[in-house]
């Protein structure tokens, strides 16, 4: 995957038809010139277009009739483009909605505003007959791998369901069910036992190979090794790995350790609260973190030896995460954030890009220069209601 | 993205090695959880004894019309008031002046277990009567089980106003006493006629108990369901696209299943009990058939006299219901272990 461009993915001065970044008709003004587009990528085209994503869930209370009182802001106003082949890491801790962000990308859950477009054509509220051409090209991985499978069915029957609805005439169900079996690395007469009977990391493969059953463009992976031990994970990764070099698989890898994303991705989403705080190349977040929070994320990795641990500097954050239901006006990290001032409490930052395709939404970025900063541009998946100050440079 | 590094190659060879180490022996299929079930219901003897018990009972009762027409020579309806017959070599007439029914004579071929008020053959009756009760059990069980599971799978999956309606039937149904709710229902279907069935047909007992029963199996399942609906496997499904009826009759039924057929030996014990209880009282099966529990009730009127009338259809009873209960909870033991549950 090292070998993908890391470059601006967004689809601006792309000749395919995608090319307008914000289909959604962005009542944003742009005074800024569109964001130069690197010809790097120019030849790979947009897979998966999301802008200004909302999910709202209702609270409701009332004693007879429910009557909704409040909205927790799962995921709000958060775009991104995803290019074929690539895979783009979706990082942030408990809560932050990277969960229901993807589970959103498949319709498991509906979207409460903004759109979501495979291959330009908006899913946001395909009927389920509409879906069925599109759930074959996009598929999900979930993160128990105990859970997504069911208990009550062999391995066979698990992988016939998929293969049957890609349209695997009844007599090679079989031996495709074999072949896949052995695609991620398990032997074919496992077929007839059932999933009790494996350990985690098998399960897992399964869960792969059912995905894999419908020969899908793009998989979403839900924590897909948060829930095994550190050996298997990598075992996983590099099973991950290697099917996307063969079959030109994109993914959208949601973790909330970093140092998995770090190896798998192309490109890395840092979310906080909703909202999407930092889109970086993936090196480059690790190395020159420009959020304050990818920041203290960072921080938070612990560095096996104990005396390097102690003697780094760490930027350290106070306090809790805000309640969803009722997020702070301004930048949601605001209130814990070392850098904050008035501005960050009051107005929204919007996402700024820099060069490389970096792209931050912080009001007191770190790590870069002023002629950095000058030479930034306002991002045009700039969240609908944020400000349209540039940010400004602080030591 | 692959990983580089000694340390983290060293961690993948362990891995590799200890993955081939955990590996299970051998290429046998898996063992599903029912043939692990049935495992243990066969190591568990009581329960297999009055399974055994019960199936015996069942083919004794489905033998009927042969041991009525082979062996003792008379019909279930036949009454002999006058006659009379050979008991140990000397003439005895079948009712006595008194009208007091003769008793169990031991002898297959004449009043094995003795007559009834009308001079009837209690052992014919009693084969004959077993199949009533049997087949309304049965009938009865799969009403139950059948509108039990698939309302309560519905109500779970949809929740929202699918639920809260079926939920509210449900508690207003349960809220009756079975007992009290079967008396009415089968007194007003019995006098009435129920549409096209005439009003002395198996069939609307049948209806009357399974129906009363239904609520005791929606709640459980229906609580399974909830639970099972957000479990990731249905996401899973939910995400291949399937549909909904797919979803709950493919992926949900399943993970119910051993929670129906525990229930299926349980509810046949309630529904032949409840069927008893209503032909005792006269609201269930109606003359000239026969059922354990009109059998009672009828012997009832000679009780001091010739206990052999009550006797012989109670005991049937007690084996049936029994059977069938102790072998339930072997059954229940066997599908699940952890559970300790009852209804």
């Amino acid at each position: 995957m090292s070998d993908a461009p890391i470059g601006d993915p967004s689809p601006v001065g792309n000749p395919s038809p995608v090319g307008d970044p914000s289909p959604v008709g962005d009542p944003v003004s742009q005074p800024q010139a569109p964001s130069p587009a690197p010809a790097s990528n120019g030849d790979r085209r947009a897979l998966m277009e999301v802008r200004h994503l909302q999910v709202l869930f209702p609270v409701k209370s009332g004693l007879i009739i429910d009557r909704t009182v409040a909205h927790v802001h799962a995921v709000d106003d958060v775009s991104f483009t995803l290019t074929e082949g690539e895979t783009l890491g979706v990082v942030g801790e408990s809560g932050c909605g990277k969960t229901t962000l993807i589970r959103t990308l498949v319709r498991l859950i509906d979207a409460t505003g903004g759109q979501i477009r495979f291959r330009d054509r908006d899913i946001t509220r395909a009927s389920r007959r509409a879906m069925q051409p599109i759930r074959r090209d996009v598929q999900m991985v979930f993160q128990d791998p105990q859970a997504s499978l069911n208990p009550r069915k062999r391995i066979s029957q698990i992988l016939a369901t998929p293969l049957k609805l890609r349209g695997v005439p009844n007599d090679q169900v079989e031996t495709e069910s074999r072949r896949l079996l052995e695609r991620v690395g398990m032997r074919a007469e496992h077929l007839s036992r059932f999933p009790h009977e494996f350990s985690g990391g098998q399960r897992q493969r399964i869960g792969i190979a059912r995905a894999l059953a419908v020969n899908p463009k793009l998989i979403l992976l839900d924590e897909p090794v948060s829930a095994l031990d550190v050996s298997i994970q990598a075992q996983v990764i590099n099973l991950l790995d290697e099917l996307q070099d063969d079959l030109g698989l994109s993914y959208v890898f949601v973790a909330h350790d970093l140092s998995v994303v770090r190896h798998v991705s192309d490109r890395i989403a840092v979310m906080y609260l909703g909202k999407m705080m930092e889109l970086s190349p993936s090196e480059e977040l690790y190395t020159k973190p420009i959020h304050p929070y990818t920041s203290a994320l960072l921080a938070a990795i612990p560095i096996p030896d104990p005396k390097e641990n102690r003697e780094r500097t760490r930027t350290k954050v106070v306090g809790e995460v805000p309640s969803p239901i009722d997020p702070p006006v301004g930048c949601r990290f605001a209130g814990r954030c070392p850098r904050a001032t008035d501005i960050c409490r009051e107005v929204e930052p919007q996402l700024t890009e820099y060069a490389g395709g970096h792209a931050a939404a912080c009001h007191h970025p770190q790590n870069v220069t002023a002629q950095e900063i000058a030479a930034a541009t306002r991002s045009p998946l700039s969240p609908l209601h944020s400000g349209e100050q540039m940010p400004t440079h602080t030591a | 993205m692959s990983f580089s590094g000694s340390d983290i190659q060293a961690e993948l060879a362990f891995a590799a090695q200890s993955a081939q180490g955990e590996e299970p022996p051998g290429e046998q299929p898996g063992i599903g959880p029912y043939r692990l079930a049935w495992r243990r219901l066969r190591r568990n003897r009581v329960a297999m004894v009055f399974g055994v018990i019960f199936i015996l009972l069942v083919i004794l009762c489905l033998l009927a019309p042969i041991y009525s027409q082979d062996v003792a020579h008379i019909g279930p309806n036949t009454g002999n008031l006058t006659g009379q017959i050979k008991v140990g070599g000397k003439l005895e007439y079948v009712l006595s002046l008194q009208g007091i029914p003769i008793g169990p004579t031991w002898d297959i071929h004449h009043y094995f277990l003795g007559a009834d008020t009308n001079g009837r053959d209690v052992a014919v009756r009693l084969l004959y009567g077993g199949r009533s009760s049997l087949y309304i059990g049965v009938v009865a069980m799969l009403i139950t089980m059948v509108l039990g599971t698939m309302l309560g799978i519905i109500a779970g999956y949809f929740r929202g106003w699918i639920d809260a309606v079926i939920s509210r039937v449900n508690d207003l149904v349960w809220s009756y006493p079975a007992v009290l709710l079967g008396i009415t229902l089968g007194t007003v279907l019995n006098v009435r006629g129920l549409w096209i069935f005439h009003s002395t047909t198996l069939l609307t007992t049948a209806l009357v108990v399974g129906f009363v029963y239904i609520p005791y199996v929606v709640r459980p399942i229906r609580a399974q369901v909830l639970t099972l609906r957000e479990r990731e496997f249905v996401d899973a499904a939910r995400q291949q696209g399937l549909g909904n009826i797919r979803i709950m009759f493919g992926e949900i039924l399943p993970n119910v299943a051993s929670t129906i057929i525990i229930f299926v030996p349980l509810m046949l014990a309630n529904a032949i009990l409840l069927e008893a209880a209503l032909s005792f009282l006269g609201a269930g099966v109606q003359a000239p058939n026969s059922s354990w529990g009109t059998m009672i009730g009828a012997g009832l009127q000679v009780f001091p006299g010739a206990f052999h009338t009550v006797l012989a259809p109670g005991v049937m009873l007690v084996l049936a219901v029994m059977s069938v209960n102790i072998f339930g909870d072997g059954l229940r033991d066997a599908l699940d272990p952890r559970s300790k549950a009852a209804i």
